[in-house]
């Protein structure tokens, strides 16, 4: 019993997070494009907020512009050109892959591959540094091994 | 020699990291370059603010330049900079039409008797759709339109005497002379 109890309630907390503000829209589906939108798109005023998260006045009036457009019928893209002619790329999370964003998107890859350059130049140049032994050697280090073999 | 200049590598990139974030510390990230510079200007029919029954059209302002005032009551940096519009309005060098955003008229009309009024006229945007249009996002916000109608300049937050005698009136100048 108690343990049905625990696991009824592991499986509820689940669904408990925290929830961003949500639109009073009877129609779910546009409530939801509404916020999927709203959470791509950065909020001017408090710049770390999406507009989703946030209660300043222009987030809210760009919300009620969401939520218009989807009801005239806008697709998402439609709605997000709307945003970006105004505010510019700046407000979109995901910034767009062109000329001047390039370095940011490409710029972790290159890291990468500088990295994976520098390690493969370290790893081979340690190889180097440990020379094959020579015949005198190899039977010291026998020598060494059996007498340790036979100490025991 | 070799040895020592591979060590110098990880130097280098601090320094290179360094630079880029010391230049972020004279940043200001709250001036988000507008996408408007240089399209024409939203085009907007308002009721005027000192007489409500009379609409203003943006496209009668076509064949001259003029400034565009985002401004509000509530908005303190907006009294900050109003007596640098009272002095350019009375150099009578290019009419100054202001937009009150999301503000109470009846405030707005007492903040005009009280600090003085230097705007050819004020258009309302109680609801924030023209300042949208704008891409305002920080009042006061000021632009300047050319004769064609294209956004020239806009400058984001309070004007200062700086931004005034260095960008603003000469941009004025030279536009008008176009």
């Amino acid at each position: 019993m108690r343990a049905l109890f625990l696991v009824l309630m592991l499986a509820l907390a689940g669904g408990l997070h925290a929830q961003t503000a949500v639109p009073t829209e009877d129609d779910p589906l546009t409530a939801k494009r509404e916020v999927d939108l709203a959470s791509k798109l950065r909020c001017l005023v408090c710049q770390n907020q999406s507009i989703a998260d946030s209660h300043a006045g222009l987030a809210v009036d760009l919300r009620r512009q969401i939520r218009e457009q989807i009801a005239a019928g806008k697709s998402d893209t439609e709605i997000v050109n709307f945003m970006t002619d105004r505010y510019g790329d700046f407000v979109l999370y995901e910034p767009p892959f062109k000329a001047t964003t390039l370095l940011l998107w490409l710029g972790p890859l290159l890291l990468l591959g500088l990295g994976a350059v520098v390690v493969v130049r370290v790893i081979r140049r340690r190889k180097q540094a440990a020379p094959p032994l020579s015949n005198d050697e190899r039977a010291r280090a026998a020598a060494l091994l059996g007498g340790k073999e036979s100490g025991q | 020699m070799k040895k020592a200049a591979f060590y110098l590598i990880p130097l280098a990139a601090f320094v290179i990291l360094a630079v880029f974030l010391l230049r972020g510390l004279w940043l200001n990230p709250r001036e988000v370059p507008s996408p408007l510079i240089g399209k024409a200007a939203p085009v907007f029919e308002r009721p005027t603010l000192n007489k409500p029954g009379l609409q203003f059209a943006s496209k009668e302002m076509l064949g001259q330049v003029w400034v565009f005032n985002v401004w509000a009551s509530w908005c303190t940096p907006c009294r900050q900079e109003h007596p640098l519009w009272n002095e350019l309005a009375a150099k009578k060098l290019v009419p100054i039409i202001g937009m009150n955003y999301k503000d109470d008229a009846g405030a707005a009309r007492k903040w005009l008797t009280d600090l003085g009024d230097p705007y050819t006229l004020t258009i309302v945007d109680g609801d924030g759709r023209r300042g949208i249009d704008y891409g305002v996002y920080g009042v006061p916000e000021t632009f300047i339109i050319d004769k064609q109608g294209l956004i020239r300049h806009k400058h984001i937050g309070p004007v200062t005497p700086e931004a005034m005698e260095k960008k603003i009136v000469p941009l004025v100048r030279e536009l008008q002379k176009s």
